[in-house]
């Protein structure tokens, strides 16, 4: 039978209780999206006693369904102070499904200035006090704990930055590999950093495993879906080739690669920092060009980077963190961008919202524009070292933008944003101004339209169809984030006719259901207005759904383009 | 008239990267593409000069013609 697990951090007791009706048919973001907006009191503080942590993997996590591994974690985020909900790969979502463990709950705050870890087992959870591993970044933890509990164990942990309540600190994902996967964004890490839980650790040994009520429609569902994530080009072979990174190109091309700090759209380093690039250091070096972030996934747009040594350098080594640090900061040297990545990792810190900062910081002063050294010192010593100047970066692109007086600050809800020009590519724009998570490319990517011609298409430059297209994103992407599937499912699904509706009888053979398209589209809006009710009740408003002033004002090249849309034009986006 | 062809991801292997051709004027995208020895099936997003255009665009003096697969990331 399905659990939840509840830990209770203020008297160091943990429940197991039954899941209610009412959850019974949510997972992952759905799941922790509901839970928080029914517990935790909108108006609280984030790092407060009155917030919660809540992880909770997918409806098919666990099962044999391709790219199904994802678990979501979500809390009120201490970063933009609205609900959040962020999703990682790693060994966790299986193994928490496995165990029957529908979703965890963490609230309270300790008594004692004491650390503290949990153990997830068949049996429930516990809570154990943590002297060892305080103040040990990530790559260390991973180690010690599998020294000792074994190999096998899965690990949530968090580094420095979330040991410090930075607010852009991580929660991080242990993956098959004993490396690191993370739910990067929202300051999530903060939120366990204030809980006073160093790490969580998962065995699943004499897991009851899944059961899947109808296997045999299951099997036959399962392989229609495989089929359609490999006959399509950009999950079948685009991805697995050249990485998320290929983007840097197209961006580039397009004019819609955010450059010095959001000042141009176009890189002259841009080819150096490429996919194509990427693929031939790694082929040359002897990495992996394809890598999965959990068991299942067949699309394995991860890679194995090495330096020019041949030793690891880091994975996960995605378009954004290269495109923010690199073009962004104009840094055109992948090597000291990957130092950067695995220090990220180890230090515990989201990859996005920190190379959105740089260029913040870059701009402000802090550094030079180029100065991949500086930047990881900075990384490594000073935010690594949760220093006063480290304790301002590590806050986010706002935090150091407030402090230093910068007026050129790429945030939407104080979150940063990535990767793609809201005036040159300006569906992602309206995604960013009205997510409920703050800047969020993945609420609603609107680059698959815009740019990639995946989902039809709709001009980048032009106001018009972008508001429809980021709304139909965003409630079908709430509905995916639900089901424990990775996003880039997103691909051929917007493509093949038979990828959704293998999707939705894959839940319907897991759970003895008979859903609909149009329920999972419901499913979709109900969760977006859960969080929205939430933000609301948190004191946002439609006037927080806009993007910085610099976008309205300052034309971006080669395109010229600026941000146009109007208050009213904009807010049309919760007209559902 | 001179076009700057630019190839992106596969399209770059066995090909090149950047470079300056000359056409007839009059020449559309769909006869460069074939020109390389691309199909029109394999194109994923034809630009010209940064804007996304179609296989019957006719190109001017001096455009930049970029070629892709279908590629896509997140
Ligand atoms: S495609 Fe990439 S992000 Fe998605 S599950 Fe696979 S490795 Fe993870």
């Amino acid at each position: 039978m399905d659990k939840i697990l509840r830990v209770n951090m203020s008297t160091l007791s943990t429940a197991i209780e039954p899941v209610p009706a009412a959850w019974a048919g949510l997972g992952g973001r759905g799941l922790t999206s509901t839970i928080v907006a029914a517990e935790v009191p909108p108006t609280c503080h984030a790092l407060g006693t009155f917030n919660k942590l809540v992880f909770a993997p997918g409806l098919l996590s666990g099962t044999a369904a391709a790219n199904s591994g994802r678990l979501s974690a979500g809390a009120k985020s201490p970063l933009t102070g609205t609900i959040k909900e962020s999703n990682a790969g790693g060994t966790a979502a299986q193994m928490l499904a496995r165990l029957g463990v529908k979703a965890l709950i963490i609230e309270g705050l300790p008594k004692e200035d004491k650390w503290y870890s949990l153990h997830v087992n068949k049996d429930g959870v516990s809570v154990q006090e943590e002297t060892e591993l305080i103040g040990k970044r990530n790559f260390a933890v991973i180690e010690a704990l599998e020294a000792r509990l074994g190999k096998k164990t899965g690990v949530l942990t968090i580094g420095p930055v979330g040991e410090l309540k930075m607010t852009a600190a991580n929660i991080s994902v242990k993956d098959p590999d004993s490396k690191l996967r993370s739910h990067g964004r929202g300051g999530l890490g903060a939120v366990m950093g204030s809980k006073k839980i160093k790490f969580i650790s998962i065995d699943d040994q004499g897991a009851p495993g899944v059961k899947i009520a109808d296997p045999e429609k299951f099997k036959v569902a399962a392989r229609t879906f495989a089929k359609a994530l490999l006959d399509h080009p950009v999950s079948g072979e685009g991805l697995p080739t050249y990485g998320t990174n290929v983007l840097v190109n197209i961006l580039n091309e397009a004019g819609g690669l955010p450059t010095r700090n959001f000042t141009y759209g176009r890189f002259d380093g841009a080819d150096k920092i490429s996919g194509e690039t990427m693929n031939e250091t790694i082929t040359a070096r002897g990495g992996k060009v394809r890598h999965g972030c959990h068991a299942g996934c067949i699309i394995q747009c991860s890679q194995v980077y090495n330096d020019k040594d041949g030793k690891y350098l880091t994975s996960g080594f995605e378009y954004e963190t290269i495109w923010g640090l690199g073009a962004d900061c104009c840094i055109d040297n992948l090597d000291d961008i990957a130092r950067a990545d695995s220090i990220m990792d180890d230090i515990g810190i989201d990859s996005i919202e920190t190379a959105v900062m740089f260029g913040v910081a870059m701009e402000a002063g802090i550094l030079n524009f180029g100065d991949s050294k500086e930047m990881l010192r900075i990384l490594n010593d000073e935010i690594g070292g949760g220093t006063p100047l480290g304790r301002i970066l590590g806050g986010g692109a706002g935090s150091v933008g407030r402090a230093y007086g910068v007026t050129r600050v790429p945030v939407v809800k104080n979150q940063g944003i990535p990767a793609y020009d809201p005036r040159s590519v300006k569906g992602i724009g309206i995604t960013y101004a009205t997510s409920t998570m703050g800047a969020d490319h993945t609420a609603g990517y609107s680059i698959a339209t815009n740019i990639l011609n995946v989902g039809g298409y709709v001009d980048p430059l032009k106001k018009d169809g972008q508001v429809e297209l980021s709304r139909n994103l965003q409630i079908a992407t709430a509905a995916v984030d639900s089901t424990g599937m990775c996003i880039f499912i997103a691909f051929p699904a917007l493509d093949i006719p038979e990828c959704l509706p293998a999707l939705i009888d894959m839940i319907n053979a897991r759970f003895g259901i008979s859903l609909t398209g149009d329920d999972v589209t419901n499913l979709g809006k109900h969760i977006l207005k859960v969080e929205h009710g939430f933000n609301i009740g948190a004191g946002f408003t439609n006037k927080d759904d806009r993007l910085p002033e610099f976008f309205t004002t300052e034309t971006v090249a080669p395109h010229n383009a600026i941000w146009d849309f109007s208050d009213i034009e904009i807010d049309e986006f919760w007209n559902f | 008239m001179r076009i700057t062809v630019k190839l992106f991801a596969s399209f770059r292997l066995g090909r090149f990267k950047f470079a300056e051709q000359e056409y007839q004027v009059g020449t559309d995208c769909r006869t460069i593409v074939l020109a390389l020895g691309l199909t029109e099936a394999e194109i994923g997003v034809i630009m010209v000069n940064g804007r996304h255009a179609a296989l019957d665009y006719v190109l001017q003096e001096g455009d930049t013609l970029s070629l892709f697969p279908l590629v896509g990331g997140g």
